[in-house]
């Protein structure tokens, strides 16, 4: 197959596997080869799963020639190593469950298997979803395909960097402060974190459970809303998926953005933000006023300013707990020369973590320890819902929100590495909106330097459909979702 | 100085639910193979998460109703950490803030005075998994973990500190089984460890209002060895303090080979378990129709049961209470009563003789060969017809017990025995006769303290005429017999 195939998108996958161009067997192979070819420097793929994807590949090719193909079918994709694959190394690229193979699917790898995705391997990360560079990843970082010398961003670097990079179609990331739409701005591609409770969890290796969310990173937004409609819906698994029916989501892609009323809240335009970050998003806005969106300059939401707080006591209380089951009894890594049980436990929690989440682990039991608790952990929660609070008055305004991804360009491997605080305020702009458990897309709106930015749009809960048609008109006015990585 | 006992007891109740309490697998742990009845999510696996059992609270909400509890409108569930290899998540789903029940009450009676022991809370969780510790001389000791009981249902008791002595104590619990079988929400059994029993105790100086530093007491597997094990420590306490010494906190073990309480380790910091809200898990909304819903579908409890059997049997208050211990013995009387035996007595008659035989011989054979009302070989139809016989005149008293004893064992009709055995009333006068000649000739000395006024003799003289019949001459016949003869002598 020609280089020209190497980037398409779902949508122009699917045509030409429905014209016979190529078949999905062929399309697995070009990208597989591209992992061959390109993955040593880019580091995306912890996995490759050829076995598995050359089996899939060929009954979707059954299927289409069945004339029984959906979107999806035959199209190669990734899933980050953090999303239980049946037989298959679910790694969360830690030492702990480095040769863990769990016998059960995650919610959304069924419904994509259903689909007839081909499932061409596990995406890098850092480790246990915690960090934004990738870089914590237990086995090898990740680096930005538009300059391997930078970070693609993170949790879900690896995700993103291979979409960027045309090693996947698609790819599913986690995000749980900002793991799909930070890397998505970083990478150049299209990354949606849904509405809490819109994609089922199961299967969802747990970081924080009341903020995690599974979500599609894409070449462009038809693409993200083909994958929503295939992972998004109620799961009896899941008691806090939401039993609210799912639309088509690519009914809204009308381009039709006209009365749109848009509000930018002055606060995350923060300060310390990259000028060039800040003139670019603006054009954009710009850009979306001159479709016919009404844009209102002056919002302001002052909670946002306690969010980054907020965060990094409540998400790591839940990973405090969530990571307690790590302690080599069961199954994952074991330290094998421990003097007693709870030497041996406690050993394998030392040598299986990695300093990023040992750090958080700590900060979270710290903050639910007697005498702390009321004070960190309740007094995190009650700013929580002042700062949902703040979102619902301000959707009673607006129909979306815009705001920069993140406040810079990709930055250099290990320039942040060893100051946390630094590297935790590359998530500055996502966090509130998990912490509100909102949806909201980060897409390309353009480059400095030849550096990728991205615009991020948030919505009220269950309006996904209200972001990506936004985003959809966008993308049909400029053409940045459209340049490729070169590499 | 007069010292007061202040008790309060936790009890642990597995819940019979099919599943169990977050997952779909079996929640029947005892009678399968270690480690067959898991599944991902009570195995802990990572991304995995839990779905409320609604049975389970339904049950806990049934419970609570019964303790006469408030249901809260909102109810949540709480993890609660601390690392054990029991406990696959590492942490607990339990709950801490908003349990199902708050603030019931418990009626208890000790001699013959009836008061309320005040319930705190009631609330729903998950079982550990079961270990068992290996040791062989010699060898390095290990310990093996069974998952089958991981994610159990078990739904904890709280009880407030208002029992004043063990004896309070094993009625309050005797009195919650009782309650929990009646709902059928539990087997209840603590030999089986499906009823769980901690109790925190303390003395005070009678009419003080503090509570002193308490001792919690572990590992009690019955009724008997919670009483003796407070007992026990009542009794130590009482005297350390009498001898100045200090009452610490503590945890104290009861060992049940040697009679007594013993320290276990204590821990050197207090247990923090980090509790906070389950964010796998949405809160609950109990709604109002929900509980009136569960109100209506309450069994009629021991209490109703007793006052009900009082006034509509004109049973004596100590009859009701005991027919009422169980739901089982409280069924298997109603349905004695239903078929009308015996035959031409009125209804609280017919009532007392049932009871009578029921408390009686029944239990007596029950508790002898440890059978459950529930597993017994004699049905109620059955007993009734040798009560109408005995009633009938067709078996005397002696011989119906010795009726009774082959039925229980063979489940026979009373009828089939007596035949089988001519155990069937002699009323024929001369038969007794000879009897009664006999009995004469052979005790001199009787007939002698007789004709020398001594009544009472004519008994021992009666016994030895129904000896002589295995028990089956009219026993009014014989004594009339007895009396006419040793006049004429
Ligand atoms: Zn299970």
């Amino acid at each position: 197959m020609t280089t020209d195939h190497d980037q398409l998108t779902i949508h122009e996958a699917h045509r030409l596997l429905e014209e016979r161009r190529f078949s999905s067997v062929e399309l697995t192979r070009a990208c597989l080869d591209r992992i061959r070819y390109l993955d040593e420097r880019v580091g995306a793929v912890v996995t490759v799963t050829e076995e598995l994807a050359l089996r899939q590949a060929a009954e979707a090719d059954k299927r289409i020639a069945a004339g029984d193909a959906g979107p999806l079918t035959g199209v190669p994709m990734l899933v980050k190593d953090n999303m239980c694959t049946r037989g298959v190394l679910t790694t969360c690229s830690s030492k702990m469950l480095e040769s863990f193979v769990p016998p059960y699917n995650a919610t959304v790898v069924d419904k994509l298997e259903e689909a007839g995705a081909v499932i061409i391997g596990k995406a890098n990360m850092d480790e246990f979803a915690m960090g934004s560079s990738t870089e914590h990843s237990a086995f090898s970082p990740t680096h930005n395909p538009w300059d391997l010398s930078r970070v693609p961003g993170g949790s879900s670097g690896g995700s993103a960097a291979a979409v960027a990079a045309g090693e996947a179609i698609f790819a599913l990331g986690s995000d749980t402060g900002g793991s799909i739409r930070q890397p998505a701005g970083f990478c150049s591609v299209t990354g949606l974190k849904p509405t809490y409770g819109r994609v089922s969890r199961y299967g969802l290796v747990a970081f924080a459970s009341s903020l995690d969310q599974i979500g599609p990173l894409t070449q462009d937004v038809t693409d993200c809303a083909l994958v929503m409609n295939a992972i998004a819906g109620h799961d009896n698994r899941d008691s806090t998926s939401a039993p609210i029916p799912v639309p088509d989501y690519t009914q809204c892609l009308n381009g039709d953005v006209k009365g749109l009323k848009i509000g930018i809240p002055k606060e995350y335009f923060v300060e310390g933000m990259q000028p060039e970050v800040e003139d670019t998003i603006r054009a954009a806005i710009g850009q979306l006023e001159k479709l016919g969106a009404s844009i209102d300059w002056e919002v302001s939401l002052p909670h946002t300013r306690h969010a980054l707080a907020v965060y990094y006591v409540i998400a790591p209380s839940e990973a405090s707990a969530n990571l307690a089951r790590y302690d080599g009894t069961t199954y994952g890594f074991r330290y094998k020369d421990g003097e007693s049980m709870w030497d041996t436990m406690e050993k394998t929690r030392q040598f299986g973590f990695g300093a990023e989440v040992k750090r958080r682990i700590m900060l979270g039991t710290y903050a639910l320890s007697a005498g702390y608790y009321d004070a960190y952990y309740l007094k995190a929660q009650k700013v929580r819902t002042l700062i949902r609070r703040e979102f619902d008055e301000a959707f009673e305004k607006f129909d979306v929100l815009v705001t920069p991804t993140s406040p810079t360009v990709p930055f250099t491997m290990g320039e942040k590495l060893d100051d946390p605080v630094q590297m935790y305020l590359s998530d500055v702009c996502t966090l509130p909106i998990n912490i509100a458990g909102l949806p909201a897309i980060s897409i390309p709106a353009g480059f400095a330097d030849g550096l990728p930015i991205g615009m991020q749009i948030i919505a009220k809960p269950f309006a996904e459909e209200t972001i990506l048609r936004i985003a959809h008109a966008f993308q049909q006015a400029t053409d940045w979702h459209e340049k490729r990585a070169r590499i | 100085m007069e010292f007061e006992t202040v008790i309060g007891l936790e009890v642990h109740v597995q819940l019979q639910t099919r599943s169990k309490m977050f997952c779909c697998c079996s929640a029947d742990y005892a009678s399968t193979p270690p480690n067959t009845h898991v599944c991902p999510v009570c195995l802990g696996m990572p991304g995995v998460l839990p779905v409320i059992n609604q049975q389970a609270v339904e049950y806990t909400a049934m419970t609570a109703l019964a303790l006469n509890c408030t249901i809260a409108e909102y109810t949540r569930f709480d993890r609660k950490s601390y690392p054990y290899p029991d406990l696959m998540k590492g942490y607990q789903i339990s709950q801490y803030e908003d349990p199902i029940g708050l603030n019931g009450w418990l009626a208890i009676e000790v001699d013959g005075r009836t008061r309320r022991a005040g319930i705190t809370r009631v609330h729903l969780e998950e079982d550990t998994a079961r270990l068992t510790h290996r040791s062989a001389p010699g060898e390095e000791a290990y310990s093996l973990v069974d998952v089958n009981r991981s994610g159990t249902p078990l739904m904890e008791v709280v009880g407030e500190p208002d029992l004043r002595s063990p004896e309070e104590a094993r009625q309050y619990l005797i009195k919650l089984r009782s309650i929990l079988r009646y709902l059928g929400v539990s087997t209840a059994n603590m030999e089986e460890g499906s009823f769980r029993c901690d109790a925190n105790i303390s003395i005070r100086p009678e009419g003080c209002d503090e509570l002193a530093a308490k001792v919690e007491v572990k590992n009690m597997n019955s009724f008997r060895a919670v009483y003796h094990a407070l007992e026990y420590e009542e009794i130590r306490q009482r005297r350390a303090v009498e001898q100045g010494e200090d009452i610490f906190q503590e945890t104290r073990g009861w060992v049940e080979e040697e009679g007594k309480t013993v320290s276990q380790r204590g821990k050197e910091y207090a247990d923090d378990y980090r509790y906070f809200p389950e964010p796998d898990l949405p809160p609950l909304s109990l709604s109002a129709d929900w509980v009136e819903e569960i109100k209506a579908r309450l069994p009629e409890l021991p209490e109703a049961k007793r006052d009900r059997f009082m006034t509509d049997y004109a049973l004596p208050r100590y009859d009701a209470s005991l027919l009422t211990g169980s739901r089982e013995m409280a069924d298997y009387f109603e349905v004695c009563l239903e078929t009308g035996l015996p035959a031409g007595l009125a209804l609280p008659a017919r009532a007392k003789a049932v009871s009578n035989w029921l408390l009686g011989d029944f239990s007596r054979l029950l508790n002898a060969t440890g059978t459950e009302i529930s597993d017994s070989k004699v049905n109620p139809e059955q007993l009734c017809q040798l009560l109408d016989l005995m009633q009938k005149g067709t078996v005397t008293g002696p011989a119906a017990k010795q009726v009774w004893e082959e039925m229980f064992k063979t489940g026979r009709p009373a009828e089939e025995i007596i035949d089988r055995k001519g155990l069937s009333q002699i009323t024929d006068t001369g038969e007794i006769e000879e009897a009664v000649d006999q009995a004469i000739a052979a005790n001199k000395q009787a007939v002698a303290d007789y004709n020398a006024g001594k009544e009472t003799a004519v008994k021992f003289l009666v016994g030895q005429v129904m000896r002589a019949t295995r028990g089956r001459a009219n026993p009014q016949l014989a004594t009339e017999l007895l009396k006419k003869k040793l006049g004429e002598e």
